[in-house]
């Protein structure tokens, strides 16, 4: 785990992560400019980092209605603003960018802050970036496979030569800067279903799963088979961390959390899905069991433990601003995860 | 309420002239509500390639948009080799996976021969119910021998048009008033 840079004396970490959202307010139907948005999520990263939380991400969505496309640039500016937090993509979509180029830009925002910096990369869920930047979607499997063994590879040796078919080969190449401390922890995107955290498995790579909603139990099979694929492909399950990510949305009560949300969980579906969020199944969300985080501040906390009891994951990752919810509820929101929800996981999680 | 009447071949004429039928019962039962037909023979519809369906330009945009706006959706469809129509089954793959929650579909079914009856059990409701359509039970199949000339000259035929029109809009009306009590219930 240390090569992760996971200290599982302390408990589970906690992160927060966005994808620059940018979709009109649903209760007000005025959009913040752009500019204003991504200068907002510099600031709650800089918040996140005083209310103890562990991780802050950016991710990269190349549509309407996002607005961190150039996540590591944003990713840098946050570098900047803070101290301590881990930094971390959320994800960066390598299929459409040079793994070379990537390598190079998360070395740099781990320069810039002094060693915080992770790649979390993944496929994408949308077909968007495919064709602005010009990627086959018929190779979508193998051009992605291909791209997270050369950054692994990257990662882990020190004079590149390799040679593969979507990008031209590489002769004792060196990839400059270095990290700080020679290497990064890179995790694998896993969405839902097995076959993506099996791949992940055998490659032995760290693995973020997607439990947007439903119930958590639903994705147990995926962190069995990782760990299983992991361990057949010669690798120690338990040096393997894994991270869960989910939809968050905490206020003081029930009632206010469901309020809260849904006008922004339903907004953002029907933009970005063409459809909105069933309110019926949003109503069952609040319970233990549902992977959607919203509720109160105990509910949450119960779901916490409930999934760290199910799938033992190192790290919890909080999409804190879908549908666009607005900063002075992002602000709400980080002042209960640092005052009682951070306290009470790490108690019951540290080692 | 909107309701879209959807012919779902671009060849022949028999699925039309049903589904022309049935626009022509809702306009004249029901002037309320707004009744838009979506004949494919008249759309240039792209492939399916897992865009979002908003995400297309010109007819496959348009023919996508005007289905998902719909309370109610009228499917006419012919019978080939045993099946629905290809240029059916391609609106279905542009659609979202739950495009139909909260919609109402009734089906005009169109076939060759009386032995194709049972074929929207085995091959349209399957699709719909996926896509979670609250499906009309009762659908009106109609064979060659019920046409002539592109008119209808089966009185069953057209009687059982009518009644699929206002279950059409009688399923809708229900369920709307099931879910806004529903609705109603949640405090969000």
């Amino acid at each position: 785990m240390e090569k992760y840079r996971i200290d599982q004396s302390k408990g589970i970490e906690f992160g927060l992560y966005s994808l620059g959202d940018h979709i009109p307010n649903p209760l007000t139907g005025e959009r913040t400019p752009a500019q204003q948005r991504i200068q907002e999520l510099i600031e709650v990263s800089q918040l996140a980092e005083q209310a103890g939380i562990d991780v802050f991400g950016v991710g990269e969505s190349h549509q309407s209605y996002f607005t961190t496309q150039a996540h590591t640039v944003v990713l840098g500016a946050i570098a900047q603003a803070t101290s301590t937090i881990k930094l971390t993509s959320s994800a960066t979509v390598l299929s459409v960018s040079d793994p070379v180029r990537v390598y190079e830009d998360f070395a740099t925002i781990d320069l810039i802050s002094d060693g915080r910096a992770e790649i979390v990369a993944g496929r994408g869920s949308r077909v968007g970036a495919y064709h602005l930047l010009g990627v086959d979607l018929q190779d979508y499997e193998e051009i992605f496979e291909e791209k997270l063994e050369l950054l692994k590879k990257i990662n882990e040796e020190e004079l590149i030569t390799w040679e593969g078919q979507y990008r031209a080969s590489l002769h004792n190449a060196q990839i400059l800067p270095q990290p700080k401390n020679g290497s990064l922890p890179i995790w694998r995107a896993v969405g839902g279903p097995p076959a993506s955290a099996i791949k992940a498995g055998y490659m032995g790579i760290p693995m973020m799963l997607t439990t947007l909603g439903g119930p958590a139990v639903n994705f147990k099979p995926s962190v069995d088979a990782y760990r299983e694929a992991a361990e057949r492909s010669g690798f120690d399950p338990k040096e393997l961390p894994i991270a869960t990510t989910s939809l968050f949305y905490v206020a003081d009560t029930t009632k206010e959390a469901l309020q809260g949300m849904y006008p922004h969980i339903n907004g953002g579906f029907q933009a970005i899905r063409g459809g909105g969020y069933p309110k019926q199944q949003f109503a069952q969300a609040p319970d233990t069991r549902d992977a959607l985080m919203v509720g109160s501040k105990e509910q949450i906390i119960e779901k916490l433990l409930y999934q760290y009891e199910l799938f033992g994951m190192q790290r919890f990752m909080a999409q804190i601003d879908f549908g666009g919810v607005p900063f002075e509820k992002l602000m709400k929101n980080i002042e209960i995860i640092g005052n009682d929800i951070l306290p009470a996981i790490k108690k019951y999680t540290a080692k | 309420m909107k309701i879209v009447a959807l012919a779902g071949s671009i060849v022949g004429s028999k699925t039309k002239t049903a589904i022309s039928k049935v626009v022509e019962i809702l306009q004249e039962k029901y002037p309320e509500h707004e009744v838009t037909l979506l004949d494919l023979a008249e759309y240039n519809m792209q492939f399916s390639d897992g865009r979002n369906y908003f995400e297309y330009d010109g007819d496959t945009k348009y023919v996508t948009e005007t289905i998902m706006s719909a309370d109610a959706i009228v499917i006419g469809t012919p019978t080939f080799q045993a099946s629905i129509p290809a240029t059916l089954k391609n609106i279905f793959d542009l659609l979202p996976v739950n495009a139909f929650r909260d919609k109402v579909v009734s089906m005009v079914v169109t076939a060759g021969t009386s032995k194709h009856y049972l074929m929207i059990e085995q091959q349209l409701k399957p699709i719909l119910a996926y896509m979670k359509a609250n499906i009309v039970p009762t659908y009106v199949f109609i064979e060659e021998k019920d046409f002539l000339r592109k008119e209808i000259v089966n009185d069953d035929v057209l009687f059982r048009l009518e009644r699929l029109a206002e279950d059409t809009v009688m399923v809708a009306d229900a369920f709307a008033e099931i879910r806004a009590k529903k609705d109603a219930e949640y405090d969000f």
